[in-house]
């Protein structure tokens, strides 16, 4: 199976902190890759860097074979390839949950207003809120506003979907439903990469774990493998604090 | 459902309480009586005076207004230079900024209308309207900055997540945002310059406290008319402030 994201011997510094040390990842098409570590291991950085929220200091980032880290590249075009998902949800306040959802379909791909409410009410329908739809952001509760942002991304009809922590700003009620939307997401193929603090989730609907320490990834291995027998002993001093 | 008391001790001061409306309504209500009864029982001087100001009224109107959507359009286009990424248009805006709040605004007033316009031949009125639009302008400026900046750095960049250039994520997710927030202060900014418009009274614009001065100094009613255009001025910033309110509830009704 093909690459849809190589990571290259990706190296960030802030300031004289060095956050990635000569990162390198693959994903492949449909693979979903969880990413857990300690706070402060450089997996959200990591995540940011795949769609230039954040930019290199050395290496290269492919999508694709679409240099995502090449300045001269179109950023616009390859943040349309990718949707993001971010911990604090981030829906814009001032418009309703189907602006939220219609806004980049309309304004970068140019589709029709008619098209795009259309398709936004089907991805409301996939994550059950179509009965939102002319809601604003303040009247949701955090899960349903995280599955708003979801298929907000979704509309962009991006090749991979990355999550920033999906579930660490919710109350824990509210976990399941959007680590239900997700599942799906799995089941129907789409290519993901998910920082997550769910393990239990991160064992179920993973491909690969990767666990990061300090700006480098330790070890990566199935999900079974990397929970019941972990290799290196900063992984199992990670998993015997958080299991 | 019962309201929930809250407990005085931690509130210091209380908020949209009735006191304040009553406060409001003492003051308007009773400015206002005062301007309609003085002229009915003393007509002379009272309704004399307030016989001298419509033509200095429209003029004070006239400063404002311009003066206000000049300074809108200059703050507008100095915060855009703070957005640019090119590095002299950032310099220029912030000198203006920085620059212009540091000089007081008669000064500015007088520099315009005797030093500047002495250089290209501008009547008082055009005089005026620059320096009030070219001082505002810079608060303006700095309101706005403020606005964009309470805005959460999260929301650009789920804006440019999405594929959103720079400039459509500012202009559909950011200023729409800052305008809730920048409407209180920039309405008061408004009053600030009706009221500060009684500065220009002193380069020759006939606005209403200059009308006000001319009626003192020939009939020596300096009492009486001073009060009379301090009462105006006080009904009309009153009630600004007032509709200031209503719209800025209305608007975080709409939510």
């Amino acid at each position: 199976m093909a690459d849809r994201i190589r990571i290259e011997n990706v190296s960030k510094w802030f300031g004289q902190f060095q956050a990635l040390k000569n990162v390198s990842l693959s994903v492949q098409e449909r693979e979903v890759v969880m990413i857990i570590g300690p706070s402060g291991s450089g997996k959200s950085t990591l995540l940011r860097c795949i769609n230039r929220l954040e930019t290199v200091d050395s290496g290269r980032i492919f999508i694709d074979n679409d240099e995502v880290t090449n300045p001269r590249v179109d950023i616009r075009k390859i943040r349309e390839e990718s949707g993001m998902v971010f911990q604090s949800f981030n829906l814009f306040p001032h418009l309703t949950v189907l602006e939220n959802i219609t806004l980049a379909p309309i304004h970068v791909l140019g589709i029709s207003k008619a098209k795009a409410k259309e398709e936004a009410y089907q991805l409301l329908e996939r994550v059950g809120l179509k009965d939102k739809a002319h809601s604003h952001p303040s009247q949701l509760s955090g899960g349903q506003q995280q599955r708003v942002a979801i298929a907000r991304a979704l509309a962009m009809k991006p090749k991979v979907m990355l999550f920033d922590e999906p579930t660490s700003a919710l109350d824990p009620e509210m976990v399941g439903e959007v680590l239900l939307v997700i599942r799906d997401l799995a089941k129907d193929g789409m290519t993901m990469v998910i920082v997550t603090h769910e393990m239990g989730f991160a064992r179920e609907v993973g491909d690969r774990v990767v666990f990061m320490d300090e700006g480098q990834i330790i070890e990566q291995n199935e999900p079974d493998q990397l929970f019941d027998h972990p290799q290196h002993k900063r992984t199992q001093a990670f998993l015997s604090k958080v299991l | 459902m019962a309201p929930i008391k809250q407990s005085y001790d931690a509130i210091l001061i209380p908020g949209e309480s009735s006191l304040q409306r009553i406060a409001w309504n003492v003051a308007f209500w009773g400015a206002l009586a005062t301007l309609i009864i003085l002229p009915i029982v003393k007509p002379t001087p009272y309704r004399e005076i307030i016989a001298f100001f419509p033509d200095g009224l429209f003029v004070t109107f006239q400063v404002t207004l311009l003066s206000i959507v000049f300074a809108l359009l200059l703050g507008f286009l100095a915060v855009l230079a703070r957005m640019s990424r090119i590095g002299f248009l950032n310099i220029i805006a912030s000198l203006y900024t920085e620059v212009i709040r540091g000089i007081p605004l008669l000064v500015q007033i007088f520099y315009i209308y005797y030093v500047v316009a002495r250089l290209i031949q501008l009547p008082p009125m055009v005089s005026a309207v620059m320096a009030m639009a070219i001082c505002y302008g810079a608060y303006i400026a700095e309101i706005l900055r403020g606005g964009i900046q309470s805005i959460s750095r999260g929301q650009m960049e789920a804006a440019i997540a999405l594929g959103l250039s720079r400039w459509q994520a500012i202009r559909l997710v950011i200023f729409p945002q800052t305008m809730k927030v920048v409407l209180p202060p920039i309405g008061n900014e408004f009053i600030a310059l009706l009221k500060d418009s009684s500065l220009v009274s002193i380069i020759a614009v006939i606005d209403i406290f200059r009308r006000a001065r001319e009626y003192a100094s020939v009939k020596y009613y300096y009492f009486e008319s001073y009060t009379m255009v301090a009462l105006v001025y006080l009904v009309l910033t009153l009630f600004f402030s007032k509709l200031i309110n209503l719209l800025e509830r209305r608007l975080h009704h709409g939510r």
